[in-house]
């Protein structure tokens, strides 16, 4: 088929054209970079926290009596959770990976204050943790039970050792191929721990930080009022368990409140809410909007078919097939496409790079465009199709009549 | 003549009516899309008290590492130590400011057979009530003895009284919070700052605390604080070391109605520092900032950057829904060049025509602008959904007035912005031109 008359036809309605195509290029700029902003977030969202998260729950207790004795509540309610059968294991901790809140502190290669820092989050807790989160531990050891140690909420207790996480080690160490274990860093300047485990991967509790696989376990109990229990079951036990074990607790002492019991996959639904959220509506916005430019498509191809009825009849009538005319609004807008697209290729990199400035983005993948591409391509064949249709059903004898 | 192109304009609207719903459906759908998301940002962004907002500051003060700033490029700390805040506060009384920070209490209900829940309670200064006019159901705030003598004194939100006593005046009560007794001041009235201005640590939108206590009496009783503390120097030694350390907890406000009264507070706050440097303490050169309500919420980005990224898509997306109406009213111009060129013939003027198709444009535009807003009820139902858990996007979710009033006035200038060139078109057509081939 000669593009030349096509060409030349188009460009007798120039403008319903040209409007067409900058609708098809701005859908195309808004598509790609809606869709790289839920790529971005899928992504996020799909990290492993690097715990058993489908058979954990957590819950809190808030000692409210002055005068607890937080050491033996916290040590009997361990027993007690430890004690029912199908839990695996069971912690007392300041935080866990999604939780959105909890503590970070700067360790740092050489003693003395003005030296480079690096921050970890910490999770104080015990030797049971490992089991308790399902991590591995990759290299060295766990804590011994007489490596525990018992601190105030302030932090100015610390035990002689830690674990960490192998991203952590890589950060600490970047340049040494040999283990990080047993290896001394300092935190509080001076303070010098000793590396003796490390694990696979543990998240920290803040979905958003820039480190999230920076992380430190620190065999120490804090005596605040406030505590976090996790607790992990054998699969399949967990919809049994939490509410025995909160029911357990809440009998165990009454000075205290248990509230926020939630499995894992609760505290991960919390957590990226937001984000879950901006993926909806990010794709409800990239659906209505392919819907409107693919009936605004329909309805000026509608308007080429209805204004040259006349000629569709001479042409058919002159020997033309149906499936030439069909063809005939393909390609036309295949060009108006066209030029839609390849606009919109350059203003989707041009909005691009204006989020990754303004709202410091994760650049797009380079395939996104491509894609994006292809699908508004696809959208403009499929809403053509209708209209070319009636066209080439025009009957031939419609050149037979005036006007 | 108006009325006569307003029925003009309907015959030819209904005589296209599929094209003519398109056009409606295009422009319903663009504003709802648009102005979802304007009203969650019109909310979000909104003055919390407008009436104050220029003369309440916030205090930064720059007591951080001598290496490093609290945050690239020089920002000092958003929150002051407890050393700073009550040394501030003592040595400034002739300002009236406020301390305060966020906890949480155990209540135990007067009923003995009701179960014990937790609070959030936030420990301030006499002065928090008039000066953030915060408003009273029932009795008052403290006074500035009640915060010198550490009187366990505590006023309540109005739905925490309506739990705990049904609504009735509690004034003169008494209250267990974490085994301890508290006199009942006061019981405020609906407040519901948005965002919540006076603590950004947590989250931008949620209620303001439940109950309200001194300053004193928290720090006494050793009250933990449930938002941010961030240490650069490290302490030893329990909670007597964690006051006196360089940890920023405590958040700092002054109220300052003149231009005078800023100075005279500049003034103090770098003699102040200066005094301080010579206990060795601020190390970083002079950094003291003074930020009202609306520089420190921009200053914190409380409009979330996602919903800056949907409004810009938002409006995008407006854009392409007019051009799709642009490209369809052309389509029915040309489709009618016929009729307008024997209506240019009988003697209708450019401007006859022109006025006729911006009216009918018009009529599209409003009929649009109604179904926008319907279109942005159902989208803040459909985020209301979304977020379904987190109370506090109800309250961002609420559509006044003028948000009804702003998207009929954005679809009707959208309308006829979409109509112009089509109409310039159907003005222009030369009056036999189309006669001709009769």
């Amino acid at each position: 088929m000669e593009l030349g008359p096509i060409w030349r036809s188009l460009t007798r309605n120039k403008a319903g054209s040209v409007l067409i195509a900058l609708q098809i290029a701005v859908t195309l700029a808004i598509m790609v970079n809606a869709i790289a902003i839920m790529q971005e977030r899928a992504e996020q969202m799909g990290r492993p926290s690097g715990t058993d998260e489908a058979n954990i729950f957590t819950l809190s207790s808030t000692a409210f009596v002055p005068d607890t004795n937080i050491q033996s509540l916290i040590e009997e309610d361990l027993k007690l959770i430890r004690s029912q059968p199908g839990v695996v294991e069971a912690i007392a901790t300041n935080s866990f990976p999604l939780r959105q809140g909890g503590s970070a502190r700067g360790f740092q290669l050489e003693p003395g204050a003005g030296k480079e820092t690096l921050t970890g989050a910490v999770y104080y807790t015990d030797e049971h943790a490992i089991e308790a989160f399902g991590t591995h531990l990759v290299d060295g050891a766990n804590f011994a039970p007489n490596q525990v140690v018992w601190g105030g909420q302030n932090g100015d207790e610390w035990p002689a050792n830690i674990i960490i996480t192998e991203s952590f080690a890589k950060t600490l160490f970047p340049d040494t191929a040999e283990s990080a274990i047993g290896k001394t860093v300092f935190v509080d300047d001076t303070r010098p721990v000793q590396i003796i485990g490390i694990i696979d991967r543990l998240q920290a509790p803040w979905r958003n930080w820039g480190e999230i696989e920076n992380t430190v376990i620190v065999p120490l109990r804090q005596e605040g009022q406030q505590q976090w229990y996790l607790v992990r079951t054998e699969p399949g036990a967990q919809d049994r368990i939490m509410p025995e074990v909160e029911e357990l607790l809440a009998q165990s002492n009454k000075n205290r409140i248990i509230q926020s019991v939630r499995t894992m996959q609760e505290v991960r639904d919390r957590s990226y809410l937001s984000d879950n959220a901006m993926i909806k509506m990010l794709g409800f916005i990239v659906t209505l909007l392919i819907l409107i430019t693919g009936l605004g498509i329909v309805g000026l191809a509608s308007f080429n078919v209805s204004r040259r009825t006349r000629q569709i009849g001479i042409r058919r009538a002159l020997g033309a097939t149906r499936a030439q005319v069909i063809n005939y609004f393909r390609i036309e807008n295949l060009l108006i496409s066209g030029l839609g697209i390849a606009v919109g290729a350059v203003l989707a990199i041009a909005l691009n790079l204006f989020l990754v400035n303004a709202f410091s983005l994760t650049p797009m993948s380079w395939y996104v465009i491509p894609l994006a591409m292809l699908a508004m391509w696809v959208v403009g064949q499929i809403a053509v199709i209708g209209p070319a249709r009636r066209a080439s059903r025009i009957s031939p004898a419609i050149a037979t009549r005036s006007g | 003549m108006f009325r006569y192109y307003l029925k003009l304009g309907l015959l030819s609207i209904r005589s296209n009516a599929a094209l003519s719903a398109l056009m409606v459906a295009a422009i319903g759908i663009g504003i709802g899309a648009c102005m979802t998301i304007v009203t969650i940002y019109h909310v979000m962004s909104g003055n919390p008290i407008p009436e104050k907002s220029s003369s309440l500051y916030v205090v930064q003060i720059d007591n951080w590492s001598p290496d490093e700033p609290y945050d690239e490029p020089n920002e000092p700390p958003p929150q002051s130590t407890y050393l700073d805040a009550t040394n501030l506060y003592s040595k400034g009384d002739e300002f009236r400011q406020v301390v305060s920070y966020k906890s949480s209490r155990v209540v135990q209900p007067p009923d003995a057979a009701e179960l014990p829940f937790e609070v959030s309670s936030r420990a301030t200064t006499f002065a928090f009530f008039p000066m953030f006019s915060v408003p009273f159901q029932y009795g008052s705030g403290w006074d500035t003895a009640a915060d010198t003598n550490q009187e366990r004194v505590v006023v309540l939100t109005q739905a925490l009284n309506e739990r705990l006593f049904g609504g009735e005046n509690s004034v003169g009560e008494q209250l267990s919070l974490n085994g301890e007794t508290y006199r009942i001041v006061g019981v405020l009235n609906e407040w519901l700052p948005t965002p919540k201005f006076y603590d950004l640590n947590n989250n931008y939108y949620e209620e303001p605390e439940e109950i309200y206590l001194p300053f004193s009496v928290a720090v006494a009783g050793e009250h933990d604080s449930v938002g941010n503390i961030n240490c650069w120097k490290p302490f030893e030694g329990g909670y007597d070391a964690f006051l006196a350390s360089e940890c920023v907890w405590v958040q700092t406000w002054v109220e300052l109605p003149t231009r005078d009264d800023k100075a005279r507070y500049e003034q103090f706050l770098a003699s102040y520092v200066e005094e301080q440097k010579t206990f060795g303490r601020f190390p970083r050169p002079l950094n003291n900032r003074l930020s009202d309500v609306l520089e420190w919420m921009d200053i914190n980005h409380v409009v979330d950057d996602d919903v800056s990224v949907l409004l810009g898509l938002a409006f995008l997306f407006l854009i392409v829904c007019l051009l799709n109406t642009a490209g369809l009213l052309l389509a029915k111009v040309m489709r009618r060049t016929k009729d307008i060129s024997l209506r240019r013939a009988l003697g209708a003027s450019k401007r006859t025509l022109f006025g006729q198709y911006i009216i009918e444009a018009g009529i599209i535009g409003v009929a649009g602008g109604v179904l926008g807003i319907a279109m942005t009820w159902l989208g803040l139902r459909g985020i209301e959904h979304i977020f379904t858990g987190m109370d506090f996007v109800q309250r961002l979710v609420v559509m006044d007035w003028s948000m009804v009033m702003l998207a009929v006035v954005l679809a009707l200038v959208s309308a006829i912005a979409a109509a112009l060139y089509p109409t310039w078109r159907a003005a222009n057509v030369t009056p036999a031109s189309q006669l001709r081939i009769q």
